[in-house]
């Protein structure tokens, strides 16, 4: 019996505690058939990639809102390429200065969603990218 | 990336990918199991279940920290329930884990039930086998929070621990027919709370009842703990290893073990008939009439699913 659904990790990385827009999204993703995997606040990079490994996802959700983007994306893509997992998307969402998106896509992230952006925009990205 | 030869390493990519596989039900991944096999019997089951919001969650996290001090490696299996609407699901009970993603000597798995009744998903003693090969010594199973009937934890587990709540005594009455009965252990958690001793007297006075009439019957301890301040853990964790003891000593785990073996063969045979049947019968003209007869009412469903199966196994009128 085929059973296929797509499996997204949803992750909190850094020190604040503002977690309502990654749960917003969780919630979301899961009304429209999606298996979320949640971590809960405070993860590191490491324990982010760590989980995304065990839990076989197709995709890895990451809200930032204490400034530390800049830091938490690149090392994320870093530690997926020497794992062997570059084919995880990778997304983000939060308090993202403009000017710092840019560069962040070109370490590979595929998208980052400002405060604001409808959830529907969130579900065509991943529908177009992920499945 | 030689899935079965990376996993015996205990490769955690190449595991967490044939575990993925393997709860699509791709056939690959059922190949891939076939080989594994040999190499899987050797891992202790735990069973974890309980009502929803009795810290199961949290208990296994530090059961994990207690196996890990004692030099296990702990492989985890978390359930939670899919959608019923949308098929989708939200998996938080990593939350309470995560302190444990980076040690190598973990391995968290978190599945959705998408739609399989009992307390588990339909892949779970699948995943179960695959972390089993990888060399974990230990695997907790956490099922979904639970009532009276999802007791499919007891054909899985070698062990399985009840957890329950202070304050919920009446609940324990409600409880007695279902997972009271399942249960080798039985946790009292958030100990702290007012209530605990009660709900600890009368767990105690309704599994008296239980074993009363056997001597060599198995007592199911009453444990205290209070997970969130790590009391009365090592104590959880020695209670399985004596539950596990007892069942060596007296027989029963090659008897439980034995048991689930069969139930796992049955539940295959099923599974798979059932694919084939409809395999062969889908497309043909004479199921699409009996589809029609049946929604139309004319045609009952015993008798449909009687000329069904005499008509592929064989044995009936063919038509």
């Amino acid at each position: 019996m085929k059973q296929k659904k797509v499996r997204v990790l949803i992750a909190k990385p850094g020190l604040d505690g503002h977690d309502r827009g990654a749960k917003v999204v969780a919630r979301f993703l899961q009304e429209n058939g999606y298996e979320v995997i949640y971590t809960g606040l405070h993860q590191s990079p490491e324990q982010i990639v760590n989980a995304a490994l065990q839990e076989a996802v197709d995709a890895i959700g990451i809200s930032v809102l204490s400034g530390s983007h800049n830091y938490v994306f690149p090392e994320v893509m870093k530690l997926l390429k020497e794992r062997g997992m570059g084919d995880v998307v990778v997304f983000g969402g939060g308090t993202i200065p403009e000017e710092d998106i840019p560069p962040l896509l070109a370490t590979g992230v595929k998208a980052l969603f400002r405060p604001g952006t409808p959830l529907e925009e969130v579900l065509e990205f991943m529908k177009e990218n992920v499945g | 990336m030689n899935y079965v030869e990376e996993a015996l390493r205990g490769n955690q990519l190449a595991g967490a990918r044939l575990i993925r596989l393997l709860e699509e039900g791709d056939p690959q991944g059922i190949e891939h199991l076939k080989a594994l096999y040999p190499h899987t019997g050797r891992a202790f089951i735990l069973g974890m279940t309980g009502p929803p919001g009795a810290g199961k969650s949290t208990l296994v996290d530090r059961i994990i920290t207690e196996l890990r001090r004692r030099d296990l490696k702990v492989g985890v299996v978390a359930v939670d329930p899919s959608s019923p609407f949308s098929g989708g699901a939200i998996l938080g009970d990593r939350v309470r884990m995560q302190r444990h993603a980076t040690d190598p000597g973990v391995f968290v798995r978190s599945m959705a039930t998408r739609g399989h009744l009992g307390g588990l998903s339909r892949a779970t003693g699948e995943a179960v086998l695959v972390l089993d090969a990888m060399g974990y010594d230990v695997i907790l199973i956490e099922t979904v929070g639970v009532g009276q009937d999802e007791v499919e934890i007891v054909d899985m587990a070698h062990t399985t621990a009840v957890v329950c709540l202070p304050g919920m005594g009446d609940d324990i009455q409600a409880m007695k027919a279902g997972i009271l009965e399942i249960g080798d252990l039985f946790i009292v958690n958030k100990a702290d709370r007012p209530g605990a001793d009660e709900v600890v007297k009368q767990l105690q006075v309704m599994l008296e009842m239980r074993t009363a009439h056997d001597q060599d019957a198995w007592r199911p301890p009453v444990l205290k703990t209070v997970a969130v301040r790590n009391e009365g853990i090592a104590e959880v964790v020695d209670a399985f290893y004596t539950h596990r003891d007892h069942q060596e000593r007296t027989g029963i785990l090659a008897e439980r073990k034995a048991k689930r073996q069969m139930h796992f063969f049955r539940e295959l045979v099923k599974e798979m008939a059932a694919e084939r049947i409809f395999g062969v019968a889908e497309g043909t003209d004479h199921y699409a009439r009996m589809l029609v007869d049946l929604t139309a009412r004319r045609l009952d469903p015993y008798t449909a699913a009687e000329t069904l199966l005499d008509q592929t196994l064989g044995g009936g009128d063919p038509r």
